[in-house]
C-alpha cells in the first residue's frame, strides 16, 4: 500500500472513473485551468481536455441544474462545489430536482451524479465559508450523504458515488485535504451504509465522521492510558446509516459520545441518538451525550472559532460524564 | 399581444394540420372534463392549471421535434404532454392519482412525465427547470448527437436567477436548446406590468447573452411551428440557444382556485371571440383540407377519446401504500425513520 493525501485520493478516484467511463465528466468553478481550488482537480484538465473537465461562470445554481439535466439522459456529472457553503445557492437544484427525481417521475428517470466540494471550520473564514449542512441533507429522502475521513475511504466511496445511481451528495473536510494515509493498491472501492470500526473497545462507543475522528481518534487513546477503553466509529455513509454496527457496538459498551462538527440544534446527532434509543434504551448505562459545534455562526476570530469545535478536552469531558467519573 | 391570426402560408401538409387541430382539441377537452371531475365528486386534488386558450405553442412547436428530443415544462402541463403524444388515459390517470398515470400517481396534475416520449417532466418550482434543459443539451453535445432540447417557461419565470444563469451558459457553450416563453401576459395574479421592469421579455432574455430572439403570435399554430423549426434547425446546426417569446392567453386563472380578478372580463371575452382552436379550423376548411362536418366528428372523436381516458382512470387501482418507499432510490430503499 501507497502513502497519498486526501485531495490525492479524491483525483485519483475521479480519474479512474473517468478512464473507465466516458460518461462521466467534472465541472464547477475553477476545476479545469485553475486546477481546482484545492487542487483536487490537479493536472485533469490536462489529461481529459475541456470536454470533459469543465470550467463554469459563479452560478452555482445553473451549473448543478446543468449537471441534473444531464444526469437525466444518461452521463454521470460531477459537479464541485468550491465549497459547500455555496451548494445552499444551489439547493433548490439538489433538493427539488435531484432527490425529488425519481420519485416524482414514478420511477421513470435516474439522476445518477455526485455533488463534491469541500466544507468545514478550517481556520477563520468566517461565518459564510465554515458551514457543515450535511443534516441538512441527510434529511431527504432521495440522496445519499457521504463524508470520509480518511484517504482511503475517501477513494474508495467518491469511486462508489461515482457509480451510483443515485445522486450522491459528497462532503471533504477542507483541513483534511493534506492529511496522508495509505491506500490499498488497485481498485479500491467502499461501500455505502457501512460505518468502520476505527478503533475497538469496550467501555464506551465513540461516533464520528469526518474531520472529528482524528480528535476522536486521539481522546480514545487518552483514554486508553486512562484505562478506558473507547470504540471509535467512524460512520462515513451518514445516509444510509449503518445503525446495526452502532447498535452492536452499544450493546457491547453500554455507553455513546456522539462527535459531530455539525450544530446541534437538529443535528445529525439528534437522529443518531434517538435510533439508538428506540434500539437498545435498556441496554444504556448513561445518557447518550452529543458533543457539536456551539450554536451560533462560526466566528472569525481564532480562539472563539477553537472553541466551537469538537475537541479532545470536549470529548473526554463526555466520556468522563458517561462513564460517570 | 397575441393579434388576429393571419392566414399562415401552410408550412404543414394536410394530414398534419389536422393532426394538429385534433390535438389542440385532445387537450381543450382533456382540461374541461378534468375541471368537471376536480369540482364535482372530488376525484382531483391538489393544484390544477389549465393550458386552455395557449394549445398552440406547444402543438405547433412540438409538431416539429424528432422523437428524440426532449421538452421540458412548468407546472401547467397537460398541454405539452399530450402534444407530444402521451395518451390520455396516463394523463387523467395520474390526475386521480392512480398507478396506471404517467408517473404512478406520484406526480400528479404538476409532474406529468413520459420518458418513452421525451416528456422530461412538468415542474412546479418556477424558473427551476431551465438549468436541467441545458443539461439535456449538453449531453447532446457532449455526445455529439444533434438532439436538442425544448423548454417552455412562463413570463413570470423570467425574474428567477436561475433562468439567466442557464442563459447564460447556454449561450457560452452554444448548447442546443430552445427556450419558450409562454407570454400570458400574469405571472399568478401579477401582471407583466407589475413584475418586469421591462416589458419586451426578448430584450431581457436574448439580447443579453447573444442569443437570437424571436417575439411572435404564439397562438398562430402554424408560424409557431415556422419559428420553432428555425430554432431547431439552428441548434442541430451547432449554433447554440434560441429564445422565443409566444405571446398567448390563458382562459383560466391560474389555477383552477383562482377565478382570475384581476383581468377584466373584456380581455378574456377579446381572446376567447379569437379563440386558436376555432380559428385554425376556419382556416383549414378555407384551405379545403376539413368541412364543418368533419371538424364535427372529430370533435365527438375526441370527446368520446377522453371519455374512454377517465372511464380507464376510474377502474385503475389506487398505488399500494407501500409504493410510498419505492422509487426513492435505485436499489431497495431503507427508510431512515
Amino acid at each position: 500500500m501507497a502513502v497519498f493525501s486526501f485531495r490525492e485520493a479524491l483525483n485519483q478516484a475521479m480519474t479512474e472513473e473517468m478512464e473507465r467511463d466516458d460518461r462521466v465528466f467534472l465541472m464547477g468553478e475553477e476545476v479545469a485551468e485553475y486546477d481546482g481550488a484545492y487542487k483536487v482537480s490537479q493536472g485533469m484538465l490536462k489529461k481529459f481536455g475541456p470536454r470533459r473537465v469543465i470550467d463554469t461562470p459563479i452560478s452555482e445554481e445553473g451549473f448543478a441544474g446543468i449537471g441534473i439535466g444531464a444526469a437525466m439522459v444518461g452521463l454521470r456529472p460531477i459537479i464541485e462545489f468550491m465549497t459547500f457553503s455555496f451548494s445552499i445557492v444551489a439547493i433548490d437544484q439538489i433538493v427539488n430536482n435531484a432527490a425529488n427525481m425519481r420519485y416524482m417521475s414514478g420511477g421513470q428517470f435516474s439522476v445518477p451524479m455526485v455533488f463534491r466540494g469541500s466544507s468545514g471550520m478550517a481556520g477563520c473564514l468566517g461565518a459564510t465559508h465554515s458551514h457543515r449542512l450535511e443534516a441538512w441533507y441527510a434529511q431527504i429522502p432521495g440522496l445519499t450523504v457521504i463524508l470520509p475521513a480518511t484517504p482511503a475511504d475517501a477513494k474508495g466511496l467518491l469511486k462508489t458515488a461515482i457509480r451510483s445511481d443515485d445522486p450522491v451528495v459528497f462532503i471533504e473536510h477542507e483541513v483534511l485535504y493534506p492529511e496522508k494515509g495509505e491506500i490499498p493498491d488497485g481498485e479500491h472501492l467502499v461501500p455505502f451504509g457501512k460505518a468502520d470500526i476505527k478503533r475497538p473497545g469496550d467501555d464506551v462507543t465513540l461516533i464520528t465522521y469526518s474531520r472529528s475522528l482524528k480528535a476522536t481518534l486521539a481522546a480514545a487513546e487518552e483514554l486508553a492510558a486512562k484505562g478506558v477503553s473507547a470504540e471509535v466509529i467512524d460512520l462515513r455513509s451518514i445516509r444510509p446509516l449503518d445503525l446495526e454496527t452502532l447498535v452492536q457496538s452499544v450493546k457491547k459498551t453500554h455507553r455513546a459520545v456522539i462527535v459531530e462538527e455539525d450544530w446541534p440544534y437538529c443535528g445529525l446527532g439528534a437522529g443518531i441518538s434517538d435510533r439508538i434509543y428506540r434500539e437498545v434504551f435498556d441496554e444504556l448505562d448513561a445518557p447518550i451525550l452529543r458533543v457539536a459545534s456551539s450554536d451560533a455562526p462560526i466566528p472569525y476570530n481564532k480562539q472563539l472559532e477553537a472553541s466551537m469545535l469538537p475537541s479532545v478536552p470536549r470529548i473526554l469531558a463526555a466520556v468522563d460524564e458517561v462513564t460517570y467519573r | 399581444m397575441a393579434s388576429v391570426q393571419t392566414e399562415a402560408k401552410p408550412i404543414v401538409d394536410e394530414s398534419k394540420a389536422l393532426d394538429w387541430l385534433r390535438q389542440m382539441m385532445l387537450i381543450r377537452r382533456f382540461e374541461e372534463r378534468a375541471e368537471m371531475l376536480y369540482q364535482k365528486g372530488n376525484k382531483i386534488g391538489g393544484f390544477f392549471h389549465q393550458y386552455s386558450g395557449q394549445e398552440p405553442v406547444a402543438v405547433g412547436s412540438i409538431g416539429v421535434l424528432r422523437p428524440d428530443d426532449w421538452v421540458i415544462t412548468a407546472y401547467r402541463d397537460h398541454g405539452h404532454a399530450l402534444a407530444l403524444g402521451m395518451t390520455a388515459r396516463a394523463g387523467m390517470a395520474e390526475l386521480l392519482g392512480k398507478a396506471t398515470g404517467c408517473s404512478k400517481g406520484k406526480g400528479g396534475s404538476m409532474h406529468f412525465f413520459d420518458v418513452e416520449k421525451g416528456m422530461m417532466g412538468g415542474h412546479a418550482i418556477v424558473g427551476s427547470h431551465i438549468p436541467l434543459a441545458a443539461g439535456f443539451a449538453f449531453a447532446s453535445k457532449y455526445r455529439g448527437e444533434d438532439r436538442v432540447a425544448l423548454c417552455y417557461l412562463g413570463d413570470g419565470a423570467i425574474n428567477q436567477g436561475g433562468v439567466h444563469e442557464a442563459l447564460n451558459m447556454a449561450a457560452l457553450w452554444k448548447l442546443p436548446v430552445i427556450y419558450i416563453v409562454e407570454n400570458n401576459l400574469y405571472a399568478m395574479g401579477t401582471s407583466l406590468t407589475r413584475s418586469s421592469a421591462h416589458q419586451d421579455l426578448t430584450i431581457r432574455c436574448a439580447t443579453p447573452y447573444g442569443i437570437p430572439g424571436h417575439q411572435i403570435n404564439g397562438n398562430d399554430i402554424e408560424l409557431m411551428a415556422k419559428t420553432t423549426l428555425e430554432c431547431v434547425e439552428h441548434a442541430r446546426a451547432g449554433e447554440g440557444p434560441s429564445f422565443i417569446e409566444a405571446q398567448t392567453y390563458r382562459y383560466k386563472g391560474h389555477s383552477i382556485s383562482d377565478p382570475g380578478k384581476y383581468r377584466m372580463r373584456d380581455e378574456l371575452d377579446s381572446y376567447i371571440k379569437k379563440d386558436p382552436i376555432e380559428v385554425y379550423a376556419s382556416i383549414l376548411k378555407k384551405r379545403g383540407w376539413i368541412d364543418d362536418e368533419a371538424v364535427e366528428t372529430m370533435r365527438e372523436e375526441v370527446k368520446a377519446e377522453i371519455e374512454e381516458a377517465i372511464e380507464f382512470a376510474e377502474k385503475s387501482e389506487n398505488p399500494p401504500l407501500e409504493a410510498v418507499y419505492e422509487d426513492i432510490t435505485a436499489g431497495p430503499f431503507s427508510p431512515q425513520e
